[in-house]
């Protein structure tokens, strides 16, 4: 079965396929395409959160006072076969203290924070020579080295998957140029005034991992990228990658469901594209990683989308991590008068910020400013009527109303049985609810405490076998000690010979005894 | 930034600007058409009974409702004209609020309000008035000569029974099969209306056009009406063609309750099943009784029955059509592996 | 009279058949009672149920001899849970065994220690590290916060803190803290 799902993969982008439900919603991206991606303004000062990629904090290594250049390593991450921070410029760090982080959760976090000196000096950097020859551990070195992670927004560390990609063996690349999200459009302008770049970072990733082909897919409805990537195309000469154009369906730019598109598969309930000999990757991260290998330079900038009708100017800034949000708003002409919600991400997936002291993170594609009448009104939640809506556009296939039933009265065995890992927090469900249950909200609760009682439940097992290795431990020990008491006293024999040894142990005593008194 | 009025909010930030309650009124609405065919055809009666319904479920529903279930969301405004359009024109009023609030009160209430009831409530409504006042409920007065007379003792005092006057007709249903010399009422009159039966039952094409309305905007399963007709139809067909039954297909189609209940009271979205594989084996399941209880039954109509039997199924239905998740194994490999283990 | 004996034999012995065999393919196998006890019990091994630890007190409750209500650690929530695995009325904590209070984590001062492996064989679960006149310390991720460990030491230098618990999505309409915390925050920023 999986050979055939295998060989069925193989044909990716071949013919298009549909995934179930998803929601075709307003599009929204071309306010923010007409002006060419620029540099950010210089901040004042870098707030580089350790929490970064998806899992552990990072440790810092760096001390406060301490001078560092660009693209020098400020933090470690020993979590998913390690990463690194990097300075994202020249200067004095500060201090390393709490901060907003851009965490969904809204706590604030330990920060590396920058001075700037102004020079934003490069630290030595290390291209690998001559990719198309070099050793494919060596390029996911490379990779992992600069810290490079997921920059679509689910923040995984590529190295790890880069890794494992490798160690099982596949045979197609595909980089998603799909965003699906409304607003966001830092992937459809980076194609369009960078496609080399994202070429050779195929063809880089390509041999890192030992795929035969690459499929690069954007959505139908992005005219001028898929000319430059062809133009790009032909200039490198590349044989093996194919553009194919997927049709503009929201979350169609999610891993699974593009993964659906082009090749008719599921990728297993808890499993990987890996399965399908498939590897996901990010057109920004392609781009990363080209850099990475060919200039040496670590993952210290991404493009960020400043947009929405809250902010005058919406357009795509080329940001250096660490960078606070109100610097780029600052440079997309301001906040409108009736701006309303500051989100990191998109309309759908993205969360809600408090501040714009939150600084710009790896995972921050999109800095969305909606104005009140774009964000929904504030409506009271209703009960579920049953009207299957929420079913009928879910791309993982659950029935969100059930789900959102278990997880509310906390019947786990059910949440689980109804699949909650499934769900993929597209927010589908949650759009079309008319009843305005917030269900997405429900769903990432319960996976949360899915999570929790997962570890207390670790914990306790894990306790529950010490106990008893203790126990059992204790009483050989306590059975080591009889037997040697027996043992001691069976050598000792029985009757007249016993009387003997002990009456003969005793004289040695008390003649020792005399003898040195 | 310096604006206060910034707040944080989960994800999605935008939605649809669907609502429940929006969904309940333009059900309201489009029953209008029918409402208004039968104030045309059965005159101020119809209004009274429409109204009586109507309180008794307005009323209830604002006594004993939870202080979340307002009646602003329009369900119990739509219990109340359901139940009333199932009705006959000279129903004693006392009894249409009776049903209302029996209805509202052991159909949706006693559940948790809205959301939460197994039965139809404008069905258990007139199914309680059909066991308590099965005389009452089965009179269908005839034609008065002006437009303006109540029919039949519509204002009978509570706790009475009302007088049976001896101008009655029966329904298409009940004269084909009861009556003394049998006739089949020709299709034009039963499409719109011109015959004797409850309030909202008799025009067909009304109805049609109410429910596809809703279909369009998408307020209700298409599945669930299309295969109960179809099932009626392909059913009857088969008894009229083989000669069991002495009802043409069409004529099942276009009679009695038929209409209402396909297309308002089986797409009650709490009520039906959630998937479109359940709306199917749903809507085949009320046709067939329908069809059962219409040829054999001891009553001429049967869709009440038909549709608060199949209500009881629903979470049994729900629980058979689960759709495979994604990335699941199909049904059967699961099976398979389960039983032969690693 | 003699063919309705006889069909009704046969249909009951079809139908005993029938259910014997479906009671063998539809068989659900389960754990022994006092495993599944023992799985809702917390594994703090903390004695305060008045045996040497959680088993014990599972093995306890099985044979009927302890009633479920004598588990602090375990809390309201742990009542309810064994009630309604053994199919019983939950009762309140008994509070001859304690308080329910939040997971904690023990702490050695590794100043003050003398080193004298007290509290290491006092350790239900192993979780001290240490040697005779050595600093001993505590494996955080092991420790299951019993406080079997602070009587036997003799210089009072281990503390039980509470356990840092990790963060976890709030239920919908109990974000009040985070909207709370944004208008504090952005007021502030408008100030500076």
């Amino acid at each position: 079965m999986l050979r055939d799902a295998m060989d069925q993969a193989k044909l990716a982008g071949a013919t298009l396929h549909n995934f179930h439900g998803g929601l075709q919603l307003r599009h929204n991206k071309r306010i923010s395409c007409e002006l060419p991606i620029e540099r950010a303004a210089p901040a004042e000062r870098f707030y580089v959160p350790l929490l970064q990629q998806s899992g552990q904090e990072a440790q810092p290594i760096v001390a406060a006072g301490q001078h560092v250049l660009k693209g020098e390593a400020i933090g470690c991450v020993e979590h998913l076969g390690s990463g690194y921070l990097h300075a994202p410029t020249s200067g004095t760090v500060s201090a390393i203290g709490t901060h907003p982080i851009s965490h969904p959760s809204g706590f604030d976090g330990r920060c590396v924070v920058i001075e700037p000196d102004g020079l934003n000096q490069w630290t030595e950097l290390h291209p690998v020579d001559n990719w198309q020859q070099a050793d494919p551990d060596v390029l996911r070195q490379a990779i992992r080295s600069a810290g490079i992670v997921g920059l679509g927004g689910a923040v995984f560390p590529t190295a790890h998957k880069v890794d494992e990609a490798s160690r099982r063996g596949i045979h197609t690349l595909i980089l998603n140029g799909a965003e699906c999200e409304p607003y966001i459009s830092c992937d459809e302008m980076l194609m369009r005034e960078q496609p080399a770049s994202i070429i050779l970072g195929a063809r880089i990733l390509q041999r890192a991992v030992g795929a035969r082909r690459t499929v690069i897919a954007i959505e139908d409805q992005m005219g001028a990228v898929h000319q430059a990537l062809q133009h790009a195309l032909r200039e490198s000469a590349a044989a093996e990658i194919d553009i194919v154009k997927v049709t503009t369906i929201y979350p169609e730019g999610g891993e699974k469901q593009l993964i659906q598109v082009l090749t008719g598969l599921e990728v297993p309930s808890g499993g990987r594209p890996t399965d399908l000999g498939l590897l996901c990757q990010n057109v920004a991260t392609a781009t990363a990683v080209a850099r990475a290998v060919t200039e040496g330079k670590p993952l210290v900038e991404r493009i960020v989308t400043v947009t929405g009708s809250g902010v005058r100017r919406p357009r795509n800034l080329l940001t250096p991590i660490g960078t606070p949000i109100s610097v780029l708003v600052e440079q997309s002409g301001g906040y409108a008068d009736d701006a309303a919600r500051l989100v990191l991400g998109g309309p759908m997936m993205g969360y809600a910020l408090a501040s714009d002291d939150n600084p710009v993170i790896k995972a921050a594609n999109c800095i969305l400013v909606l104005s009140s009448d774009e964000i929904r009104p504030p409506q009271p939640e209703m009960p579920c009527i049953r009207c299957g809506e929420c079913a009928r556009v879910c791309p993982a296939v659950l029935q969100p109303q059930q789900l959102q039933w278990t997880v509310r009265h906390g019947l786990w065995d059910e949440t689980v049985s109804a699949g909650l890992a499934d769900c993929i927090e597209c927010g589908c469900c949650d759009f079309v609810c008319p009843s305005h249950i917030p269900l997405v909200e429900w769903f990432r609760h319960g996976k949360s405490e899915l999570r929790r009682l997962e570890a207390e439940r670790l914990a306790a097992d894990s306790a529950r076998q010490r106990f008893e290795a203790r126990e059992a431990r204790l009483d050989r020990l306590k059975q080591d000690r009889r037997r040697r008491m027996e043992e001691k006293k069976r050598a000792l024999g029985d009757g007249q010979e016993k009387q003997k040894r002990i009456a003969d142990a005793i004289e040695r005593a008390r003649s020792r005894r005399q003898e040195n008194p | 930034m310096n604006d206060s009025s910034i707040r944080v909010t989960a994800s999605p930030h935008v939605r649809s600007a669907e609502s429940t309650t929006r969904i309940m009124w333009s059900v309201v609405y489009s029953l209008a058409p029918v409402v208004a065919a039968s104030i045309w055809f059965f005159g101020p009666s119809a209004v009274l009974v429409l109204l009586a319904s109507v309180a008794g479920c307005l009323i209830t529903e604002r006594l004993f409702g939870s202080v979340r279930s307002s009646l602003a969301d329009g369900s119990a405004m739509i219990t109340g004209l359901l139940l009333g359009l199932t009705l006959p024109p000279g129903f004693p009023l006392w009894m249409a609020f009776l049903g209302g609030a029996f209805g509202m009160a052991f159909g949706k209430l006693i559940f948790g309000g809205l959301g939460q009831n197994v039965f139809n409530p404008a069905l258990l409504g007139r199914a309680f008035l059909q066991a308590a006042f099965p005389v009452a409920i089965t009179t269908w007065p005839s034609k008065p000569e002006s437009w303006w007379t109540l029919q039949g003792d519509n204002l009978a005092l509570p706790l009475m029974s009302p007088v049976v006057d001896a101008a009655t007709e029966a329904t298409p249903l009940g004269n084909l099969k009861f009556g003394d010399n049998p006739v089949i009422t020709p299709l034009t009159d039963l499409l719109f209306g011109t015959t004797a039966g409850s309030l909202g039952e008799t025009s067909a094409v009304l109805l049609l056009l109410g429910g596809l309305y809703l279909a369009f905007r998408g307020h209700l399963n298409w599945h669930i009406p299309v295969s109960i007709l179809v099932t009626v139809y392909a059913l009857s067909g088969l008894f009229y063609v083989i000669g069991i039954s002495q009802f043409p297909p069409l004529f099942m189609l276009f009679s009695g309750g038929l209409m209402l209940g396909a297309f308002y009271m089986a797409t009650d979205m709490v009520t039906s099943p959630v998937t479109n594989k359940g709306c199917w084996l749903f809507g085949i399941g009320i046709g067939a009784l329908v069809v059962v209880i219409r040829i054999w039954g001891g009553l001429p109509e049967g869709v009440m029955y038909a549709i608060l039997l199949m209500n009881a199924l629903v979470p049994f239905i729900n629980r058979a059509t689960q759709p495979r998740k994604f990335g699941s194994p199909p049904r059967r490999v699961a099976e398979k592996k389960k039983e032969g283990g690693p | 009279m003699f063919t309705a004996v006889i069909l009704f034999t046969v249909l009951g012995s079809l139908l005993g058949l029938g259910l014997g065999w479906a009671a063998q393919k539809f068989r659900v196998e389960t754990d022994p009672v006092v495993d599944r006890i023992d799985a809702l019990l917390p594994q703090t091994q903390c004695g305060q149920c008045d045996y040497p630890g959680c088993r014990p007190y599972a093995e306890a409750i099985a044979s009927g001899e302890a009633p479920i209500n004598q588990c602090p650690p375990g809390g309201e929530a742990g009542v309810r849970a064994l009630a309604d695995l053994l199919g019983l009325e939950p009762l309140p904590l008994n509070p001859d065994n304690g308080q329910e209070q939040p997971r904690r984590v023990a702490v050695i001062d590794e100043s003050a220690c003398i080193g004298c492996t007290l509290c290491i064989q006092a350790c239900p679960v192993d979780a001290i590290l240490g040697a005779a006149k050595r600093m001993h310390t505590v494996i955080e991720a092991e420790c299951t916060g019993c406080d079997l460990c602070l009587p036997p030491c003799p210089v009072d230098c281990i503390a039980m803190v509470p356990r840092q618990s990790p963060w976890v999505w709030p239920q919908p309409g109990q974000n009040a803290r985070l909207a709370a915390s944004a208008n504090v925050r952005t007021a502030q920023a408008g100030g500076g």
